[in-house]
């Protein structure tokens, strides 16, 4: 090293001054953050950037349009599937929270020393791969299907339901179940962080069991719920394969639509566009289910 | 079982047989207790006693095995935690995280439906009277554990109950606000005039706070007095060693009479004790005990009608007082001696042969 003053530190940029322990944190951070900017926001820009172009078969015309959110936006064939995607993922999140809710309840203020034992069991299913899950709902669902059948042989019904397989409904019930677990664990893990005692001090102070549930242990689970009807519905916007095998044409989502714009269509720049427009409408549904949970919340107290 | 407090006030809680299984564990085994209007009453003794249970009972956490509780003059049996008129005090305080002080305090007021000007009224009132006035607005998280406490008491004094239970109230707090809070305790339990039932293993913390004392062992109480009545006159040597330090020496019984006994005792001769509470003749073989802060270092020439010598083994010094263990020949154990440090008791050394005064009325016959 030719120089070998002393430079006063103060001078020294600032990300040269940071401590040890900063360092190393980034350090630590560094392999994830590399791989989420190369495999995630990489990409994601990419896609925005699709979106502002126009394909002409093989190339790609890189002039700035928004001819493709135009379309996006007003063509109905694509406003009736976002609409249909985000009223599946809102019916599908909001019925899975409320069935996770009591298992999860039951689960952490039940389970006593068997508590491991349910929770291993409730993963049961999800020791067969997502299709075969679908398809199994395929077989319940069906006209001659297990349910139909079972109907049929109660005298309920005398022919087969043939609105049960590829419809709107159809594609509900089997989500919810796919999702269940996701929605029981964060709960689950909220109510398990509850002090107890202080369901004893609600009560000690003359609440009964139905206030005390309301005005402590919902408000206290409340970050549970939000996970799980964040980890629900972020995905199930966007799910393509669960409406291809039991939606039929009436239970198509957006994600299908994405997807033949990507393949057969051949049109990326729509694609990306129809992307780019499910993402933002997702968070704005997402922050808004949030606020209004949040507002219940304080409502009740 | 003798009751201090004077006949014209009435007993608030009256506990009559009252057991408590867990499986096979009996956590409480047949007790009954009373307890005055207005009284500060202490559950004192160690970890497992059943002093928590009891306490938990009392606020209707649980249902008992057998036994009654009656609060006020009504039966509480098969009535929920929610509709007495008790309000607890928790160990770990469970202030409600998701509201601010003054959500806490009226976290109970809710219920009651009272218009809008009282609730605000009545959790200013109980917020001002633990001091807390100014921080009404505060987060749960963002509290000190002195201040955790005053709302846990607020929250618990806003409901005006008839009886305050405390579960061990200050076993957080480091031992400069323990001893603050203990003489607040003191003066709001006073000022407002409820009855006050504490949970404690802390000694000190139950003679300095209470009007009377239960010490219990094993699921039983073993006794109830006044503080100084229970550390004078402790009825058992479990009694006796739980609650301060105390020297035992065995007596054989002389002479027996009504009230008292008459003993004799190696190094003491001949003394007059008076009989236990629940003394049952069992042979002549009885413990005979003496407080160490009752026993006297005698200086020089000094002299005492009553006085034994021993020689010095041990010192242990604690700033204030000096403990010194001293040997008595024929004695099976050595006594314990607490001398305060004024006249250099710090500075006698190990080794040395020593005269210790005493006061026969000192001297306590105790049960096994």
């Amino acid at each position: 090293m030719p120089f070998a003053g002393t430079r006063p530190p103060a001078r020294r940029p600032r990300w040269k001054r940071l401590d040890p322990e900063e360092v190393r944190g980034i350090r630590l951070l560094s392999p994830t953050f590399l791989y989420t900017l190369a495999f995630l926001v990489g990409p994601v820009l990419l896609v925005v950037a699709y979106s502002f172009w126009t394909q002409t078969y093989l190339t790609f015309d890189h002039t700035f349009t928004l001819e493709n959110y135009r379309v996006a936006l007003t063509e109905p064939i694509y406003r009736d599937l976002l609409m249909r995607s985000l009223y599946i993922s809102f019916i599908v999140s909001l019925v899975t929270v409320i069935f996770a809710y009591p298992i999860a309840y039951y689960i952490s203020f039940h389970g006593g020393s068997r508590k491991s034992l349910l929770l291993f069991l409730i993963t049961i299913p999800f020791w067969t791969g997502y299709l075969l899950r679908v398809m199994a709902w395929k077989v319940i669902l069906g006209y001659k299907g297990v349910l139909n059948t079972g109907l049929i042989g109660l005298g309920i019904v005398d022919k087969p339901l043939e609105s049960l397989l590829f419809s709107s409904t159809a594609v509900i019930i089997t989500l919810i179940h796919a999702w269940a677990v996701f929605a029981i664990l964060p709960i689950y893990v909220s109510l398990e962080k509850l002090d107890r005692s202080l369901l004893e001090a609600a009560t000690d102070l003359g609440d009964g069991p139905v206030r005390r549930f309301l005005r402590v242990t919902l408000p206290l689970s409340m970050p549970g719920i939000i996970g799980a009807l964040l980890i629900v519905m972020i995905p199930t916007v966007g799910d393509f394969v669960t409406p291809k095998l039991v939606g039929g044409t009436e239970g198509q989502m957006i994600a299908n639509a994405i997807q033949i714009q990507f393949g057969k269509a051949s049109n990326w720049p729509l694609g990306s566009a129809l992307t780019i427009t499910t993402m933002m409408i997702v968070t704005l549904m997402a922050g808004a289910s949030v606020l209004v949970l949040r507002s219940l919340v304080r409502w009740m107290r | 079982m003798l009751d201090t407090v004077s006949a014209a006030s009435k007993p608030m809680i009256e506990i009559s047989g009252l057991r408590k299984s867990f499986g096979n564990f009996e956590a409480l085994k047949s007790i009954s207790l009373n307890v005055q209007e207005g009284e500060f009453f202490s559950l004192l003794g160690p970890s497992g006693c059943g002093k928590t249970t009891l306490l938990r009972l009392l606020a209707g956490f649980g249902e008992q095995t057998a036994g009654t509780i009656a609060i006020d003059g009504q039966d509480m049996t098969g009535r929920p935690a929610n509709r007495r008129p008790t309000n607890m005090v928790f160990q770990s305080y469970a202030i409600f995280p998701h509201m601010n002080v003054e959500e806490n305090v009226g976290y109970g007021l809710k219920r009651l439906k009272l218009d809008r000007q009282e609730e605000q009224r009545r959790v200013r009132e109980a917020l001002d009277r633990v001091e807390l006035g100014a921080l009404g607005k505060r987060r749960a998280n963002e509290l000190s554990g002195g201040q955790r406490q005053r709302v846990a008491l607020a929250r618990a004094l806003v409901m005006r109950p008839k009886v305050l239970l405390l579960d061990e109230p200050l076993s957080a707090l480091d031992k400069k606000l323990r001893e603050q809070m203990q003489v607040e305790l003191r003066h709001l339990q006073k000022a407002v005039g409820i009855t006050f039932i504490l949970v404690t293993h802390d000694q000190y913390e139950a003679l300095a706070l209470s009007d009377r004392v239960a010490i219990m062992f094993d699921g039983q109480v073993a006794q109830v007095g006044t503080p100084k009545d229970i550390y004078q006159n402790p009825v058992s040597r479990k009694v006796a060693d739980f609650l301060g330090g105390m020297n035992f020496v065995d007596a054989e019984i002389a002479e027996e009479n009504g009230v008292s006994l008459t003993l004799d005792a190696a190094g003491f001769g001949r003394v007059r004790a008076p009989k236990p509470q629940g003394y049952q003749s069992m042979g002549r073989q009885i413990t005979l005990g003496i407080r160490p802060e009752r026993l006297r270092v005698l200086w020089d020439d000094d002299q005492a009608e009553h006085q034994i010598g021993g020689q010095v083994i041990d010192r242990h010094y604690f700033g204030e007082v000096t403990q010194l263990i001293v040997e008595i020949p024929g004695f099976k154990a050595p006594l314990a001696v607490t001398e305060t440090n004024d006249f250099g008791a710090d500075d006698i050394p190990v080794g040395s042969a020593i005269r210790l005064a005493y006061d026969p009325d000192a001297l306590v016959a105790m049960n096994d």
